[in-house]
């Protein structure tokens, strides 16, 4: 009975500091909208209008369908005309350019006879990304108006599950949830304690016979409120701008990501123990998040990694939860087929609940 | 004193910082209901002992007893009984008065029906009731002070630490602060009180002077005057800086320290007549100046009892 007055008196001075501390309240519903709109709009990986120049050696009828193909691609931005292959090379150089389209003066001969590649395409293979949008030109059929076409049966077909106009932000837009959350959850709790330090309110705090359970639940209640309210934020607004649709239960999502918050905030309690300075604190958090955003999943594919860092990926709740609210949100898969990976963020949330307890010291030694 | 309950006892109580000894084998006996002074400058060990006493710091050596707890094996119980106000102000300065002491009846989880009425009883006795809705960021150095003292005593303990609680506060706030811890060390509180000023230690029933870590002295302030081995001469001079000047060069004179126009001066008191020699002294520089042998106060006895130990470390 003493307990539960002494959590809702940490919770009711929260929510009340809370409630006047209009930076972290701006950041609670500003980080989640910068970053969905960051995201969302301008890291699209589904590349258009790439800056392009082209020389075209051979000049026919041909050769002049075919660069017209690809401009009609707009994959590639097709804005300048050079004479020689030298001159793509020089604007490649200059990085004026990402890629050159060649067309050798055999251009029609090549075809017809078509015993070797028609075309060259010059790639500025510095970003993986660009040459991926080289390989995918490659595929463009060549047509031939005047002769009867023979028309390329490409020996593997693809079909897109789940994101069938290739839309970046479907794959964006939950990731971003368990991003943003794991920046938030464990900046604002670590922070939240270490604060309480700086200022010498903790001092008053330990005199007291309150508990370091109670204190910390105290603590941590209100965020797993606001970890919410970030999580209706993502989906809503992703649904809003990138109609990025839920597919699965909203229970299930409702679940998955409370034992993720949780985890987060277990976190951040610990890290708060490690910290002596709110300065320390938001490093300590960088600490983690930088692994989060690139291991989990989030920027690249896990299964592309190096085993070593898979391993790292593991340990991290984000990976987990990526895994989670991909499945549920664009698959629609139920969380008992994905029962190992909340078993980890629960395990996750325990163990790192369980030792900042321990490390928190009802005294100042 | 008579023979009241012990309410703090302290035996070879000793902290270490790394290889700084911040309180040095500091033994203590407190009778329940006095005020208490630690006596000292800063750095002397007066926060570090009452954090010990609190059980907010592990001891390196030594042990204390709190109402006969044991401060570290009983620091939880105990802290149903001690209240504390820490040095700086630990109250939460983005909640109102109303809301902080809200806040800490909750913590100590007084009877819901008690909360209200023991909050506004508090805010009456130390006239904070203006102020109810104010942020406690905003509010004065002495009323800070005061909410501060009302937060500690709220839950009515037996043993009240105050950690240099006037520091940041004008003199009549101080006069009304002491006034308060009379009547609550009347009422049965144990007050054990940190300051560097004298006119404050001055007030406390006994006290415990402070010099890096170690306990010089103690006693109450009339015992400490008696028993300082020196004499101290008052020199009253038209030029009090030739007469320091002239005083200064005589090895007999441990300490000057000149006040305005008065100096006062320690004579060990296995000096003979000190006040003939002081005289002397004065008259040989042709110095018009009176002297007067006088009871010495704390500042005299701070003076000695550190200087003596510093002698002591010399040797």
């Amino acid at each position: 009975m003493k307990s539960i007055i002494r959590i809702m008196a940490v919770l009711r001075k929260e929510f009340l500091q809370l409630s006047r501390d209009r930076l972290t309240f701006g950041m609670i519903v500003g980080i989640p909208l910068m970053q969905l709109l960051m995201f969302g709009y301008a890291i699209d990986t589904d590349v258009r209008n790439l800056t392009a120049a082209y020389a075209d050696e051979a000049d026919t009828h041909l050769s002049r369908q075919f660069i017209a193909d690809i401009a009609a691609s707009q994959v590639i931005n097709l804005g300048r005309r050079v004479e020689t292959v030298q001159d793509l090379n020089r604007l490649m150089d200059a990085g004026a350019i990402s890629i050159g389209v060649y067309v050798p003066e055999d251009f029609d001969r090549r075809i017809i006879e078509r015993d070797r590649s028609a075309v060259q395409l010059l790639v500025d293979g510095t970003d993986p990304i660009i040459l991926g949008v080289a390989q995918q030109l490659t595929a463009l059929p060549i047509r031939f108006d005047s002769q009867t076409a023979l028309v390329p049966v490409p020996s593997m077909e693809v079909r897109n599950y789940y994101n069938p106009e290739r839309r970046s932000a479907v794959n964006i837009v939950p990731g971003l949830v368990g991003v943003i959350l794991t920046m938030t959850m464990v900046m604002f709790t670590a922070v939240a304690i270490v604060r309480e330090k700086e200022r010498g309110n903790m001092e008053l705090l330990i005199n007291t016979p309150i508990k370091t359970p109670e204190l910390m639940l105290g603590k941590i209640i209100p965020y797993v409120l606001i970890g919410l309210i970030q999580l209706v934020i993502v989906l809503g607004m992703g649904g809003y701008f990138f109609k990025v649709p839920i597919l699965g239960s909203y229970s299930q999502l409702l679940t998955a990501s409370l034992v993720f918050i949780g985890a987060n905030l277990a976190l951040g309690l610990l890290l708060s123990t490690l910290a002596t300075t709110q300065f320390q604190a938001m490093q300590m958090t960088f600490f983690v998040f930088l692994p989060s955003i690139l291991l989990s999943g989030f920027m690249f594919p896990f299964d592309g990694m190096p085993p070593i860092a898979q391993y790292i990926a593991e340990l991290l709740p984000l990976t987990h939860f990526n895994r989670l609210i991909r499945g549920i949100i664009l698959r629609g898969a139920d969380i008992s087929s994905m029962w190992d990976e909340l078993l980890a963020l629960l395990a996750f949330m325990v163990i790192t609940l369980t030792l900042a307890i321990a490390r928190f010291s009802k005294r100042l030694d | 004193m008579n023979s009241r309950a012990i309410a703090i006892s302290a035996t070879g109580l000793t902290r270490k910082f790394g290889s700084l000894i911040a309180v040095n084998e500091v033994d203590l006996e407190i009778p329940a209901g006095t005020i208490y002074g630690f006596l000292g400058p800063n750095g002397s060990g007066k926060s570090t002992t009452i954090r010990m006493l609190c059980g907010l710091l592990t001891p390196s050596a030594g042990t204390a007893t709190v109402m006969g707890m044991d401060t570290v094996k009983e620091s939880e119980a105990l802290k149903q009984h001690i209240g504390y106000m820490t040095q700086r102000f630990a109250l939460f300065e983005d909640l109102t008065v109303r809301e902080n002491l809200r806040f800490i009846s909750e913590v100590y989880a007084l009877p819901r029906a008690k909360r209200r009425p023991r909050v506004d009883q508090l805010l009456e006795e130390f006239s904070l009731v203006a102020q109810v809705k104010q942020r406690a960021g905003t509010l004065s150095g002495g009323q800070k002070q005061r909410l501060a003292l009302a937060a500690a005593t709220l839950h009515e303990p037996k043993i009240l630490f105050l950690d240099e609680p006037t520091s940041a506060v004008d003199p009549q706030n101080r006069r009304d602060f002491w006034e308060k811890l009379f009547e609550m060390a009347e009422r049965g509180t144990t007050i054990l009180v940190s300051t560097h000023y004298m006119d404050e230690a001055a007030r406390c029933h006994r006290l415990a002077i402070l010099d890096q870590g170690v306990k010089v002295a103690d006693g109450s302030p009339k015992e400490l005057g008696e028993n300082i081995g020196y004499n101290v001469i008052e020199v009253v001079a038209d030029n009090p800086n030739g007469a320091r000047l002239s005083l200064s060069d005589n090895p007999a004179f441990t300490s000057i320290t000149q006040l305005g126009v008065r100096l006062r001066v320690l004579v060990s008191k296995r000096v003979p007549d000190a006040l003939g020699q002081v005289k002397l002294n004065l008259r040989e520089a042709q110095i018009r100046a009176e002297a007067d042998q006088v009871f010495p106060d704390l500042e005299d006895i701070f003076m000695a009892v550190t200087e003596e130990r510093r002698k002591g470390l010399a040797i």
